[in-house]
């Protein structure tokens, strides 16, 4: 179902605040204060300053419970306690391990390149908060459904290894340069059939935009199998699951920081706070990645509705199980496997990921061609 | 198009170097075109001390050789003195000393297991194979009162008689380890990302693993059927049922594989002698200057400290955990050792590793110098 040029509005997290503020009955009495004033432009300044307030605090609780879980789920698995002693059950670690950091010396080596050394950090955090903008954590609960969001999504996605190629060459050591050099090497290969898998999802949506990927996966088939397209596209799930960790970087894929051979890989000379955002990002990146899963293979925020409460509150619950559920498969495999090999991994990523991908594609288009669903 | 090789200093302060070590890489690229291999960043100067010390004063020492596991440098060592001073043992402590050093080798291939696993960025294996060695550790503290260090072997026996309830102790951790062992096996060899990095890397051949001076389980997966348990019996072995564990892929993972067939072995070893262990002295009591009752209470007053074996030399071998252990004790006809010499395993294996891993990748690397066992304390001494 091509829609062409035909213009799409699906509800976003402005007119989500609009309506609420409308339906408490206080959104005209504002406007009108502002329009009094001859400024109702401020106004909408100051709604999106708060929903971009609201996310960000969103997206660093959940990267601080992350880091938790991942200590604590490791240390199950491995039959220890893990953090126990900050709060209940270790819950302020998190807080802990901010403070500390806080609290380190913010070195620079003699030789790094100061300016570079000191912006990687910041543009690694800031590309992976930007892939949340597209992103439906629940009906209306999105900042900006734009038309090209998936293509957003890649495109930022591919700044991350420029950022980790500014620190590993800024931070001039053999092991960050080394790390850098892999990272890069490892984004190319695993961003083209991460791109063609989710290409092959846009031939059945017909558009772009993440809500149109959501919306295309609700209902049921024979009344009980949910349109997800996983069910569609095992394959294709598959491979972007794979390509999707290898992108985000970890075991088995693990290579950038790689810490039994290069320490610690690109941010080998990083302490304190830049520390901190290496670390921050790469559990927001976590949290994007499999909120991007969710939303092209397994239905995002889609679910039965429940009665009384309202539709754009379960509907993040939904999200957000969907999202813990690969975030679980992603941790459970970290516990579990070793780490390939660089080689193996482009190989893997070149030989094997790609032929695949166009494999997927070449049978999602065929599908729709012929009609069949 | 030009490109120039890279000087990479690998260590001395490494997270997978196993301690101080250091390599010297000359990368092409990820590739390594040259490893040099720099050791003494450990050295304490332990073969020098011997000089310094009575008999019995060294044997602490060799506990720090290899602290992985120290029983067999114990016994090596006080085997060597026993030859010398013509001691004998009474076959009880002999039957102890066997069974601690049968432990000692299942100890040091847990640790083996999950470092290995951990140099491949599986985390999870060494916290299993701690869990299991801290059974084994607590067995030793029942026995002696150290967890790693003992000081346990001395002339003329043990020092310590088996304490009420270890061999049911010892019966509970070898029924334990064989239901564990199937269970690391399916988390480990069954892995496809273990045996891409496990196959057909660290390749060395018999002939190139002998001239290296390579001896012990990573020998033995180069294809050479050689365990100076079987080739040059001593203690009680002839007595036990086993096999040397022998693979012939010469690879990493061939190596790996004969140390989780060893546990094996070991565990039916230690079978054999909880079922046998003879009663008697647990060290002989001839030498000393034992007090009227002759009840085995107070060990240190039954074996004289200070005693003189005959002036010449002697080089006694065992199988090691990690490969041959030998000592050569030479004397002067004095209370103290005029030299002490150690081969140690790890130094000796440590020597074929530029030719396991020139041309392959830094993970390589780590593979392959993992599936050789080394201890930092047992290269430097």
């Amino acid at each position: 179902m091509w829609t062409g040029d035909k213009m799409i509005t699906n509800p976003n997290a402005y007119d989500l605040i609009v309506a609420i503020l409308n339906a408490i009955g206080v959104y005209n009495i504002i406007l009108g204060f502002f329009q009094d004033l001859g400024m109702e432009y401020i106004l909408r300044v100051i709604i999106v300053l708060v929903i971009i307030a609201v996310l960000l605090v969103f997206v660093l609780l959940t990267v601080m419970f992350l880091s938790w879980l991942e200590r604590k789920m490791f240390a199950v698995v491995q039959s220890r306690y893990g953090p126990m002693v900050t709060g209940p059950r270790g819950l302020f670690q998190p807080i802990a391990d901010g403070i500390k950091l806080l609290g380190k010396e913010d070195i620079i080596p003699a030789k790094a390149d100061r300016w570079i050394f000191t912006l990687a950090p910041f543009v690694v955090f800031v590309s992976v908060l930007l892939v949340f903008i597209p992103l439906p954590f629940g009906r209306s609960l999105i900042v900006s459904d734009l038309k090209v969001g998936l293509l957003y999504i890649i495109a930022i996605s591919a700044v991350t290894p420029i950022s980790i190629l500014l620190a590993g060459w800024a931070s001039n050591n053999k092991y960050s340069l080394m790390g850098a050099i892999r990272a890069v090497a490892q984004d190319i290969s695993y961003t083209i059939p991460l791109a063609i898998t989710a290409i092959a999802v846009v031939v059945f949506v017909g558009s772009l935009s993440t809500v149109d990927i959501v919306n295309a996966q609700s209902g049921y088939w024979f009344g009980f199998i949910p349109k997800w397209f996983i069910f569609l596209q095992p394959l294709g799930f598959i491979l972007f699951l794979i390509a999707c960790i290898a992108e985000m970087g970890r075991i088995p894929f693990d290579f950038q920081e790689s810490e039994q051979e290069l320490v610690a890989g690109f941010f080998t000379e990083y302490s304190g706070m830049k520390f901190a955002m290496f670390f921050l990002a790469e559990y927001a990146h976590l949290f994007a990645v499999s909120g991007i899963i969710v939303t092209i293979f397994l239905g995002g925020w889609t679910g039965p509705a429940l009665p009384f409460i309202p539709f754009e509150l379960t509907s993040l619950i939904y999200f957000m199980i969907k999202t813990y559920a690969v975030i679980f498969f992603a941790m459970w495999l970290r516990d579990t496997v070793p780490r390939v090999r660089i080689d193996q991994l482009l190989n893997l990523g070149w030989k094997i990921m790609i032929p695949l991908a166009l494999l997927n594609l070449l049978l999602a288009a065929f599908v729709v061609t012929a009609g069949v669903i | 198009m030009e490109t120039e090789t890279l000087l990479l200093n690998m260590g001395p302060v490494h997270p997978s170097t196993h301690g101080v070590l250091r390599f010297k890489l000359r990368m092409d690229g990820e590739i390594i075109r040259d490893c040099q291999v720099v050791v003494g960043y450990l050295h304490r100067g332990t073969e020098k001390l011997g000089e310094m010390k009575t008999y019995l004063q060294f044997v602490p020492y060799t506990d720090r050789l290899d602290y992985i596991a120290a029983m067999p440098n114990n016994y090596s060592y006080v085997k060597a003195v026993e030859e010398l001073a013509g001691i004998e043992v009474p076959l009880r402590a002999e039957y102890i000393r066997v069974l601690v050093m049968e432990l000692n080798r299942i100890v040091n291939h847990l640790v083996f297991m999950g470092s290995l696993l951990l140099d491949l960025g599986a985390s999870t294996m060494i916290m299993y194979g701690f869990r299991e060695r801290e059974k084994a550790l607590q067995l030793y503290e029942s026995l002696c009162g150290a967890r790693m260090t003992f000081n346990y072997i001395r002339p003329g026996g043990v020092r310590e008689d088996l304490p009420d309830g270890f061999i049911p102790k010892l019966r509970e951790f070898i029924k334990d380890m064989e239901k564990r062992i199937p269970d690391y096996e399916d988390l480990i060899n069954g892995n496809e990302i273990f045996l891409m990095r496990m196959k057909n890397i660290g390749v060395i051949n018999a002939e190139e693993a002998i001239n290296s001076g390579m001896t012990g389980p990573s020998l033995r997966g180069s294809g050479v059927d050689y365990d100076i348990r079987k080739v040059e019996p001593y203690s009680i072995y002839p007595d036990l049922d086993f096999k040397a564990c022998m693979r012939s892929e010469c690879d990493s993972l061939a190596r790996y594989l004969v140390r989780v067939d060893e546990m094996r072995e070991s565990l039916h070893i230690l079978e054999q002698i909880a079922d046998t262990m003879p009663e008697g002295k647990f060290i002989n009591q001839r030498y000393g200057m034992a007090p009227t009752t002759g009840a085995p209470t107070a060990v240190m007053s039954f074996f004289p400290r200070i005693f003189t074996p005959r002036a010449g030399e002697v080089y006694s071998r065992i199988e090691a955990p990690k490969g041959e252990l030998g000592f050569y004790v030479a004397s002067d006809g004095t209370t103290k050792p005029y030299r002490v010499k150690i081969r140690s395993p790890s130094f000796c294996n440590l020597v074929a590793l530029p030719k396991m891993v020139a041309g392959l990748k830094i993970p390589d690397l780590i593979a392959a110098f993992g599936t050789i066992d080394v201890v930092l304390g047992d290269v430097d001494r």
